[in-house]
């Protein structure tokens, strides 16, 4: 998938829930190559304002504009254009990893490839589990293939909730690689309170 | 400069009645006069009265209900919260009124054909559309977050208005009714429909009162929300 | 070209393949109905007993077996997304209407699947004479869409409030008494061999009422799946 420049555009963002206000007027402008990683307390809103880059939730106050090359992307290209882990994107476990992989693909648009899938599993380190139901897996396993649900169309936005959460020290290895690849050709967004992680920003956004 | 003049017009102040008040006041006062000391009985038909509170009565709610689905409408393409505090204070009113046509609806049709209740189309009718507005109430207090529970419930408003066609065009054909056919047929007193039509504009008045009145509380609740952020 | 015609129903296929893998698998909504069904089918049965029904009464009493059913179970394929959490990768990676279409297509399914156990079982055990079997087979199909095409929109709603079960069927029920008045008529009508051409506008209505809920469906749908 061809990848120029993009930029995310943080535009006086605000949210609230009823009277707890989690953050004000947050600017900010990301480029290709650039990584925000937003810290703070547990319950400060960091996986609040993923989810509303993501387009998951809707802010109280601004909004959130990505644009590539071909212009400001509505929430349809966006789809095509942008990947995310976190904690409460769950996937099927009544389907195998394979299974869902391609469901995820038909969907986007891709066709889905068997030799394409496997190479994810591998690159994610779950090379012949493709078989197995997701129900089946260790959280660790799962956090895995999250990353290989949300890299699969090679996105040139990547959210991170939480990047590390359940992975073993090989495990932990392959988010690194995930994280450096993407800082190379698009932009990475971290949520994160690890120190080491947090080192990766460009940018840091403390919350709460 | 605007947004102070706009807080000045919508500002909480002591209040006074306008002329909407004060005309509907005396229009209901001389409509009620009227209706007992003037417009005569229609023959066959006992206590011809409670027709000039009910025939406005379903008025209001079929005219509320539309209302209601159409602030939805536009809540959901604009998203402003203040056409959700309209739509469902919209509702609000529509549903008292439902209730009250409803029920004096039974108790003329008791008082003549001595059934109450017999699910003919129209009785079918304003019974739906009070499932309906109860349906809605339900789902509104399941939902938990301002704009949630606004967009959800404003796509069911839109759904029952969906539907309303389906209710009071379709079914009454496809059936007989006993509800007494009204103005389409002539044979009617002059004096009646004078009547109803002076009833209908001094219920709309006191349905067009109340609106504002819940408006406005609702725009105050609104405004100290979005004070906090 | 044909293939590219028929593109935009790539993902809803999609979406309906993958819920009829889970549901292969885990039978969780199947289950529910077909029980339900079976087990009220029964118990309307056992109460009637030898009672003489005329088409008056079968009627009525085939749909609100349906009605029940087709309640217990058609809520779950979006209750499920929500409740496993699973909504949230189809709501990042799905067009909204992709999504519809694919439910939309999947409780079709369900409810014609549920039609082809109970309708059989119900003639045979209530002892039904059919007298026009032809407009009794269309008046179903044309009813039971019309249960799905409100009753999945409903679905969506409900799945994001807190009290899900009675709020289905209370949301569901005021929206449907079009279809029930249209489907109970026009069923009763098939059962005494009344000509196609008397119940055609009952059929109509039915197919206009279908039309008109899919089509509001897809604009209505979006606003609420996305409430976070």
């Amino acid at each position: 998938m061809g990848i120029g420049m993009v930029t995310v555009e943080l535009k006086g963002l605000s949210k609230a829930f009823g009277s707890r206000v989690l953050f004000r007027d947050v600017e900010l402008k990301l480029h290709s190559g650039q990584c925000l990683v937003v810290t703070g307390r547990n319950g400060s809103g960091k996986t609040t304002l993923l989810r509303i880059i993501a387009g998951l939730a809707r802010p109280s106050r601004g909004q959130v504009v990505i644009t590539d090359g071909a212009g400001a992307m509505d929430p349809s290209r966006l789809r095509k254009h942008l990947g995310l882990v976190a904690p409460d994107l769950v996937l099927y476990d009544e389907l195998t990893a394979l299974e869902n992989l391609f469901f995820f693909a038909r969907i986007r648009g891709i066709p889905p490839d068997q030799d394409r899938s496997e190479a994810l599993l591998e690159y994610v380190g779950l090379q012949g589990r493709g078989g197995e139901l997701v129900g089946t897996f260790s959280s660790g396993m799962k956090q895995r293939l999250k990353y290989a649900y949300a890299i699969q169309h090679s996105p040139s936005v990547l959210l991170l909730d939480e990047p590390t959460t359940n992975l073993d020290d090989d495990g932990v290895e392959m988010a690194r690689r995930v994280i450096t690849a993407q800082r190379e050709r698009g932009v990475l967004v971290l949520a994160t309170n690890n120190a080491e992680e947090t080192a990766y920003g460009d940018q840091v956004l403390r919350l709460g | 400069m605007q947004q102070a003049e706009k807080e000045a017009k919508t500002a909480v102040r002591p209040w006074r009645p306008g002329w909407l008040e004060v005309g509907t006041g005396i229009w209901i006062t001389g409509m009620v006069l009227a209706a007992f000391l003037w417009a005569p009985e229609v023959r066959n038909l006992k206590g011809t009265q409670i027709l000039y509170f009910h025939v406005p009565c379903a008025w209001l709610a079929s005219i509320a209900f539309l209302g209601s689905g159409v602030y939805a409408g536009l809540y959901l393409r604009r998203r402003e919260l203040m056409l959700d505090v309209k739509s469902a204070a919209a509702a609000e009113l529509g549903l008292l009124f439902c209730t009250l046509a409803t029920i004096t609806g039974a108790v003329f049709a008791k008082a003549n054909w001595g059934m109450a209740w017999n699910w003919d189309p129209r009785q079918t009718t304003i019974a739906a559309l009070l499932m309906l507005y109860l349906a809605y109430f339900a789902l509104r207090s399941a939902l938990a977050g301002t704009e949630r529970r606004a967009a959800v419930s404003s796509a069911y408003a839109v759904m029952a208005c969906v539907v309303m066609p389906f209710l009071v065009y379709v079914l009454p054909r496809a059936f007989e009714t006993l509800h007494p056919t009204v103005v389409r047929r002539g044979g009617m007193d002059p004096e009646i429909i004078v009547m109803l039509a002076v009833s209908t504009v001094g219920f709309t008045g006191l349905g067009a009162w109340m609106f504002r009145l819940r408006v406005a509380v609702g725009r105050a609740v609104l405004r100290r929300m979005e004070e906090l952020v | 070209m044909a293939t590219r015609s028929f593109a935009w129903a790539e993902g809803p296929a999609a979406v309906l393949w993958k819920d009829l893998q889970a549901e292969y698998r885990t039978r969780y909504a199947v289950n529910a109905v077909v029980v339900f069904a079976v087990t009220t089918l029964a118990v309307v049965s056992f109460c009637a007993q030898a009672a003489a029904a005329g088409p008056e009464l079968l009627s009525p009493l085939l749909w609100l077996i349906l009605l029940f059913s087709a309640m217990s179970g058609l809520s779950r394929t979006f209750v499920r997304e929500e409740e496993t959490k699973t909504a949230n990768a189809l709501r990042l990676s799905a067009d909204p209407n992709t999504v519809y279409l694919g439910k939309l297509t999947f409780n079709a399914l369900l409810l014609g699947l549920l039609d082809l156990i109970v309708v059989p079982l119900y003639i045979v055990m209530m002892d039904v004479r059919v007298g026009n079997p032809a407009l009794f087979v269309a008046i179903l199909i044309a009813g039971s869409l019309g249960l799905v095409s409100a009753s999945t929109l409903v679905a969506a709603i409900v799945a994001k409030a807190s009290v899900r079960g009675a709020l289905f069927s209370v949301l569901s029920f005021p929206i449907l008494i079009p279809v029930l008045v249209a489907a109970v008529q026009g069923t009763e009508a098939a059962l005494r061999g009344v000509p196609w051409a008397q119940v055609s506008p009952t059929l109509k209505v039915l197919v206009m009422f279908t039309v008109v809920m899919v089509t509001a469906g897809l604009w209505l749908f979006e606003h609420v799946w996305y409430e976070a």
